[in-house]
């Protein structure tokens, strides 16, 4: 899920939605465009991206496909108009928007290739 | 239900295509219980490239069956344990071991035997045929301590085992009884093109000629050979490769119909005379009344087979005997009429001598293509086969398609010439029509989807380049985007993008995919414009808007493996390192809990550090005095040596040295793929410098450059690019090499296919590097002193920069937590990463504390 913002300041503070609340995870300028990071929430490992454009995404960090956590690890870039990372481990590009992945519907184990999303919002 | 007994005879590759077949189908695996008798020690190999083994493909990869395909099927696969009797009233057979097995259902694959002529001494000690690995083994043990070798038989096998005798050093000779070689391929010209090439290898020929006698010694050993022409040769080896006769001995003495000259007799669909008995490949007479010798019909006997047994239908009445290879570097082809045998056929012939190269196209009365052969050149193969099977009219008049490529010009044919019933790929039979339909009817967008869809071109892959046209063209018409480009951000090739990159002197990404490209970039592109600003001298990699476009092994100067660890490679160039160094290596190890294990390129590979311990891994490397290996990066990875002169007793230069010398010159060097380079102290290259991109192999007089080899998938030994050049004349060429293929490859192409696809191939390049044909020498050979003088060790500058080491934490908000999902079991006195189907009971403790701490791994 994604949050247009107006260059947020370095020092602002990047948050995710867990649990109906919002969770702290980083200052804005500690995200390089075009990179990710990880964060523990709630136990969970979420890959937050920022794209070129300045805005924010919030994805799973495990690979579907690998079950390595290494989301974060991803190139950020688009595929049509679609923001999307692609996992640094066998290649499958999943839209930064959806967490669905656009190359196989499937995982090797059956289960769909999707990766769960967060809402990510920048507060000053 | 019960099941019902299905026994194949023999496991070569038309019993294992017999076994994928049937077990393919619907049912199959539900209603039979499959034996296989196998007569070999091993399963099913592919015995079209078995001569490969002797270049040092193994028999592991030659190998056509999986463990898993005969476990997931519940084969019982008897290796070694042949059948010797069948007893047809009782439905038995009977193997070697004494066993005794039922069958409903019986299929003799048996193939085939050498033939070996009937001459006296022809089983004295130093004897041997060509059909098995078995048998390559024990020419390969012979030829170790002889000095001449002869093949008796000038066929496609025998020019083989030539290649490899002459590959082990042998003087070698080839008798042949035809006036020609390979005699039943191709015809007068064209033996006598491809004898003059052979002959240029140094191999003699003699045809025409009968090996009367061999001669042997006091101790039974092979000494000479008598041939009918007169001729006395001396020899220690003779290798029979004078045909084969197929295995039909079993069915003639269970009482099946053979044929007049041997072969099961079968019809259309591989019935014998027996109702419960099948026969296929080499060991049967087909329908038409021939014994193919070639896997392509044996393929298609094995498919028409198992739909018998399944209730479907198939048939094989006759097959294409078509062939294209390469022999001892000598491209020969034959197809469809190749001797002008139809009535009223005429030739169009094209031959240069000088080039050793002979065409002959074989034209029907009415104008269509019949056949021809194909010698020195047969590019032209994949598209003509297709239109002479096919017996359309040609699309252009035959000179033209027997002209080479370059002066036929815009007359060279390609796909698009072919009508839609021409087979493209006859190993897995799918016509021109069934790739156009993989596109406009199941969606495929590429060439590889292509591939996966319809098999074609995953036989012999003599058919991909005919393939990827008819594909491209396809999905042209389809409105699908042709990709010339890098990919759907950029237009360009990679080539391209470094000359505007070059020329405009842009050094970030977003100015380039601005100004020349669209959208965002992706995975493929960003990696090659981070590639082409770094070998155009753009300072530290990982700096500003550099450091989004790095994969995840460059930006973390690692390699990511399997769990989400990465491994940590110093470099120990040439592969020389003190027992000090050794010792730094392993105490670090040790300490992190890290598994290790030596590399090919003489160095050692550390694995299962998470991305939190690399800076303190690298810390400790780079205070004991190591820097970067760069095996994360396309880049530069090692120079191998032997030890050279120093120590060796044959050594006639100090490789060790100029190995060293090299890589400390080109470490860090970011290209197009990575490069792996190699010296050699002397002609007997332990260094194996003609597998790399560049290897060196020291003369008397002073350094061989050889370029352009490969190992990995598709092997190629490199060219010899210039001779005898002395160190700076060398160095010099290198530097020119590696910055005009820099320059112009493309996007992971390695200098091996980059060589063969450049137009002009080597003789262009050393016009380029050696002559200086295009005049850009200067520029190139000032990029790299840029770039020897501007390296530096990236792991140096990022441990000294405190906001370069941001990125190596677990998580961004618990920076002090490991990641726990990075989780290790042991294994062998180390550790590997646990999969996840294994408790987390018998975890390794990855957290290591500090140096002191002792790690168990049991």
């Amino acid at each position: 899920m994604t949050v247009d913002t107006q260059v947020p300041a370095a020092t602002a503070v990047v948050e995710i939605a867990h649990d109906e609340r919002w969770t702290a995870v980083c200052r804005y300028g500690e995200l390089v465009p075009g990179r990710g990071v990880t964060a523990l929430v709630g136990g969970e490992q979420v890959a937050v991206f920022r794209d070129r454009a300045g805005a924010l995404y919030a994805v799973a960090n495990t690979d579907p496909f690998s079950h390595a956590s290494v989301i974060s690890r991803g190139i950020v870039g688009s595929r049509g108009d679609t923001p999307v990372v692609v996992s640094p481990m066998y290649k499958q590009a999943f839209d930064l928007r959806t967490g669905k992945c656009l190359d196989e519907p499937t995982a090797p184990d059956g289960s769909a290739a999707r990766l769960s999303v967060w809402p990510v919002r920048v507060t000053a | 239900m019960v099941k019902k007994d299905l026994v194949l005879v023999g496991h070569g590759m038309v019993g294992q295509r017999f076994l994928e077949e049937f077990l393919a189908q619907r049912d199959a695996s539900r209603d039979w219980r499959v034996t296989v008798l196998a007569e070999e020690p091993r399963p099913a190999y592919d015995r079209v490239r078995l001569t490969s083994w002797f270049s040092g493909t193994s028999a592991q990869e030659l190998s056509l069956c999986a463990d898993s395909f005969v476990d997931e099927h519940g084969i019982d696969l008897r290796l070694g344990d042949p059948a010797v009797a069948v007893d047809r009233e009782r439905r038995t057979v009977t193997t070697r071991s004494g066993r005794v097995v039922g069958y409903d259902a019986l299929v003799l694959a048996t193939g085939s035997y050498p033939f070996v002529p009937p001459v006296p001494g022809r089983d004295a000690h130093g004897c041997h045929v060509y059909r098995t690995l078995e048998d390559l083994a024990a020419i390969k043990e012979a030829a170790a301590t002889a000095r001449v070798g002869t093949v008796v038989g000038g066929g496609l096998l025998g020019l083989e085992a030539a290649g490899a005798l002459r590959a082990m050093g042998l003087e070698t000779h080839v008798v042949e009884f035809a006036p020609r070689l390979m005699a039943l391929q191709v015809d007068d010209g064209g033996g006598a093109a491809l004898r003059r090439r052979i002959e240029e290898l140094g191999v003699v020929v003699h045809t025409g000629a009968g090996t009367q006698s061999i001669g042997t010694g006091w101790d039974g050993r092979v000494r000479t050979m008598s041939l009918s022409d007169g001729a006395e040769l001396a020899v220690d080896l003779v290798v029979f490769s004078a045909g084969v006769r197929p295995r039909d001995q079993l069915a003639r003495e269970c009482g099946l119909v053979v044929g007049e000259r041997g072969g099961i007799t079968v019809d259309e669909r591989c019935r014998t005379s027996d109702p419960h008995i099948l026969a296929i490949g080499e060991c049967a007479q087909a329908a038409d009344g021939r014994v193919y010798g070639l896997v392509g019909p044996g393929y298609a006997m094995a498919e028409a087979a198992a739909l018998q047994l399944t209730g479907g239908s198939g048939e094989f009445t006759g097959g294409d005997t078509s062939t294209k290879l390469k022999l001892l570097g000598v491209d020969v082809a034959s197809f469809g009429d190749a001797h002008s045998t139809t009535p009223g056929a005429l030739d169009v012939v094209y031959t240069d001598t000088r080039a050793g190269v002979y065409k002959k196209l074989v034209i029907g009365e009415d104008g269509a293509l019949l056949g021809g052969v194909l010698v020195g050149d047969a590019e032209a193969y994949s598209v003509l086969r297709p239109l002479a099977v096919s017996r359309r009219p040609l699309p252009a008049p035959p000179e033209q398609l027997l002209l080479p490529a370059s002066a036929a010009g815009s007359g060279a044919v390609g796909g698009s010439a072919l009508p839609d019933e021409a087979l493209v790929c006859s190993c897995h039979n799918v016509s021109k029509a069934a790739l156009r339909a993989a596109v406009s009817e199941h969606g495929c967008t590429s060439v590889r989807e292509v591939k996966a869809c319809t098999k074609a071109g995953t036989g012999c892959g003599s058919c991909v380049k005919l393939l990827g046209g008819i594909v491209e063209d396809e999905l042209a018409a389809a409105g699908v985007e042709s990709a010339r480009g890098l990919c759907e951000h950029f237009t360009h090739t990679r080539a391209e993008l470094y000359e505007i990159v070059r020329v405009k002197g842009i050094t970030s990404f977003s100015r380039l995919v601005d100004e020349h490209g669209s959208g965002e970039g992706c995975d493929i592109c960003k990696p090659v414009v981070a590639s082409i600003l770094a070998s155009l001298g753009n300072g530290y990699v990982l700096d500003g808007e550099q450091a989004a476009l790095q994969d995840t092994n460059d930006h973390h100067l690692a390699n990511l493996q399997r769990n989400g660890s990465y491994s940590v490679v110093p470099r120990i160039p040439g592969g020389e390192i003190t027992p000090d160094g050794l010792i730094t290596i392993g105490e670090i190890a040790r300490d992190f809990g890290l598994y290790t294990k030596i590399t090919g390129g003489q160095r050692i590979d550390m694995f299962g550090a998470r991305v939190d311990q690399l800076p303190r891994i690298w810390q400790r490397l780079v205070d004991a005095g190591f820097e970067s290996g760069h095996a994360y990066g396309k880049a530069l990875r090692t120079v191998k040596s032997c030890v050279g002169q120093a120590w060796c007793r044959y050594g006639v230069q100090d490789s060790v040295a100029l190995a060293i010398e090299l890589e400390l010159r080109y470490r860090g060097l970011r290209s197009p793929h990575k490069l792996k380079a190699a010296v050699s102290g002397c002609a007997r290259e332990c260094a194996e410098a003609q597998s790399k991109d560049f290897g060196v192999i020291a003369t008397a007089e002073g350094w061989n450059l050889y370029v352009g080899g490969n190992g990995g998938m598709t092997p190629r030994h490199a060219d010899l690019l210039a001779t005898d050049l002395d160190r700076e004349t060398l160095i010099r060429t290198i530097d020119r090499f590696l910055m005009f293929y820099i320059r112009t490859a493309d996007r992971l192409e390695r200098t091996a296919p980059w060589i063969e696809r450049l137009e002009g191939g080597l003789d262009h390049l050393r016009e380029v590097v050696l002559d200086d044909s295009l005049g850009i020498c200067a520029d190139l050979e000032e990029l790299m002193a840029r770039h020897v003088e501007t390296y530096q060790d990236e792991w140096a500058a990022t441990l000294a920069n405190p906001e370069r080491l941001r990125r190596f934490v677990s998580f961004v908000n618990a920076p002090g937590t490991p990641d726990p999902t990075v989780r290790f079991v042991p294994e062998r006195d180390q550790m590997r990463p646990a999969r996840p189907e294994e408790d987390a009971e018998h975890r390794v403790p990855a957290l290591i504390a500090g140096p002191e701490l002792e790690v168990h791994t049991r």
